[in-house]
């Protein structure tokens, strides 16, 4: 039995600074540059690897978003994936983590009709809504067991994985059963840029896209409809109050100053 | 509705239940207060010792179960024991730690409670059921409403204060039996930081270094420092990618997002990426040679200067004034 592997990705903004729409007070992203999510780099990397090092593995690019949002399956595809799947339609735009989340499975759900998924990659999060929800939702979608922040891939072969999740206070080490959704860390590996032979087969391949539809879902259970969580407005954070600057005679003195400071102000 | 509950998850880290718990208490004891429910908190993997603690710091209700495969986190496992607890004590606010555990518990949680989850939550408006989360890598603070009736949240590590241990308050504590079905994960061992070094989010002061660190003998300088200050040690992503220090130090839109009460930028020039993970920190202090950069305009305190001549006189300066090295 073959391997297949799905990994998700998302065409986000590239700028971090996001306009907000004064009249709607959300988000204006339109008209901005849009790329692969950043993170996603390294799912899509990581799926690349495996299937570099596993005869007859394929591995399939999965987005939601607009029809223009082909070019992030087509940039998968010229980092080494096989094929892009792309989930559109307007019942299917606006859902929230927990509406995209069930989509994503039903996709997955679809595809290992087709040829059975045993994994599914994810990036830790987006740039755009910095959740990380994602991955771990679409697990639970498909009843599936979750390995999130995963450093490394000690392992995997067509039944179990050992891999290492990062905590916050060392590695714990798990064996994982599969098929299971796998969320990366940064750390996982560096990214290659697309190859010629790469961006070749990108600008030939054919995306498949599926509606609502096709997944067999209601309108009511995805996007806006479907969604648990509603962005009610976004705004600037408030800004920082004017700083002070110090400074000594000497370095000596601004040492002094700086520890001075720190200690009236009860940081140190 | 007035049968719901405030649901805190005290979800322990290697047996232990961290201050994050007590942070959740004080979150949920708003909440619970304004909606006139009880706050309940539930311990997987815990003990009636540490359940009684989580009463005296707030709880007016402690379910606990101590099942020996609740010991160590998996994401399974951990889900079926909260839903179990979410049958007996229904509610309308789930509160968990935003922590690498506690955020992946969340997501199947979510999922099969039926319920809206916002990550990484710094405020909650009881009033209104809404909270506020930064998104677009903290350029911007996203207010979020729920659609549904249970609320599913992350609460961000120092956002709200830990609430006080008061002894003897009165409270309930049961231990809710826990029979776990299969799960696909297994967990196979754990592998310790570094003994004596403090984790990044739960610090409450952390000194960081970046590019004008120069190397990584140039962490010695950042580590000497934040020993004298009783401080977790972070980086930005130029260090890490540099391969100056490892990439759990990291902070910023691809590493941690912390909050500490004070944060001292030593070396980094505070480009949006980085800012991103710690613009929430209480106090910034930046050291740095260029007045002009983006972390000394957003410092409460800069201090002009070469970070090698600088650190070793505040450290002989912190010795002569606070004795010793700061406890953490």
């Amino acid at each position: 039995m073959a391997l297949n592997i799905v990994v998700c990705v998302k065409n986000t903004p590239s700028t971090l600074a996001v306009p907000v729409d004064a009249a709607t007070g959300l988000p204006k992203t339109a008209g901005l540059v849009f790329a692969i999510n950043p993170l996603d780099e390294y799912a899509v990397e990581e799926a690349v690897r495996i299937k570099e090092r596993t005869p007859g593995a394929t591995v399939t690019a999965l987005a939601l978003g607009p029809e223009s949002d082909h070019v992030v399956l087509r940039e998968a595809i010229s980092r080494g994936c096989d094929a892009g799947v792309l989930l559109c339609g307007p019942e299917l735009q606006g859902g929230d983590s927990f509406a995209v989340s069930r989509a994503l499975a039903a996709a997955v759900k679809k595809l290992s009709g087709q040829k059975p998924v045993s994994l599914v990659l994810f990036g830790k999060n987006t740039n755009d809504d910095n959740s990380g929800a994602v991955g771990g939702q679409v697990a639970a979608w498909l009843d599936w067991p979750a390995v999130l922040s995963v450093k490394k891939i000690e392992s995997l072969n067509e039944s179990a994985a050992v891999l290492w999740r990062m905590m916050e206070d060392g590695v714990d080490k798990v064996k994982v059963r599969l098929p299971a959704a796998v969320g990366t860390v940064k750390e996982i590996n560096e990214p290659r840029m697309p190859s010629l032979k790469g961006k070749l087969a990108a600008k030939k391949a054919s995306i498949t896209t599926w509606t609502a539809a096709d997944l067999a879902l209601n309108a009511d259970c995805v996007g806006v409809q479907g969604a648990r969580v509603k962005l009610a407005r976004s705004a600037a954070p408030p800004p920082r109050p004017a700083g002070a600057r110090i400074a000594g005679a000497t370095p000596a003195q601004t040492a002094e100053k700086l520890v001075a400071a720190l200690i009236e102000k009860k940081l140190l | 509705m007035s049968r719901q509950k405030v649901l805190v998850v005290a979800l322990p880290q290697r047996g232990t239940v961290s201050p994050a718990a007590w942070e959740l208490l004080c979150a949920g004891r708003t909440l619970a207060d304004v909606l006139k429910q009880p706050l309940v908190a539930y311990l997987p993997g815990g003990s009636a010792e540490a359940a009684q603690e989580l009463v005296e710091r707030g709880a007016d209700r402690v379910l606990w179960s101590g099942h020996a495969c609740l010991k160590e986190f998996n994401d399974e496992l951990q889900a079926q024991a909260v839903l179990a607890a979410a049958a007996a004590e229904p509610p309308s606010w789930v509160l968990l730690p935003a922590s690498i555990a506690g955020r992946s518990l969340a997501c199947r949680v979510a999922v099969k409670l039926g319920a809206g989850l916002a990550m990484d939550v710094s405020e909650l408006d009881p009033a209104s059921g809404t909270v506020k989360r930064s998104h677009y890598s903290g350029n911007l603070q996203a207010t979020m409403e729920f659609k549904s009736a249970v609320r599913v949240v992350t609460v961000q590590a120092m956002a709200f204060p830990q609430s006080a241990r008061q002894a003897g308050r009165a409270g309930e504590v049961a231990e809710l039996a826990f029979r776990p079905a299969p799960a696909g994960t297994e967990f196979l061992a754990f592998q310790p930081e570094a003994a004596g070094e403090l984790d990044l989010g739960g610090a409450e002061r952390i000194v960081s270094g970046g590019r004008g660190v120069g190397g990584p003998d140039g962490f010695q300088a950042i580590r000497d420092l934040a020993h004298a200050m009783g401080a977790a040690v972070a980086a930005s992503r130029a260090a890490v990618d540099s391969g100056w220090i490892p990439y759990r130090h990291q902070v910023g839109l691809t590493g941690r997002t912390v909050r500490p009460k004070l944060y001292v930028a030593c070396g980094i020039s505070g480009q949006i990426q980085h800012l991103a993970g710690m613009s929430a920190a209480g106090s910034i202090v930046a050291i740095n040679t260029d007045p002009e950069c983006p972390m000394m305009q957003q410092a409460t305190i800069s201090v002009l200067g070469d970070m090698f001549e600088l650190i070793p006189l505040i450290v002989a300066e912190i010795k002569k004034r606070k004795g010793a090295a700061v406890p953490a």
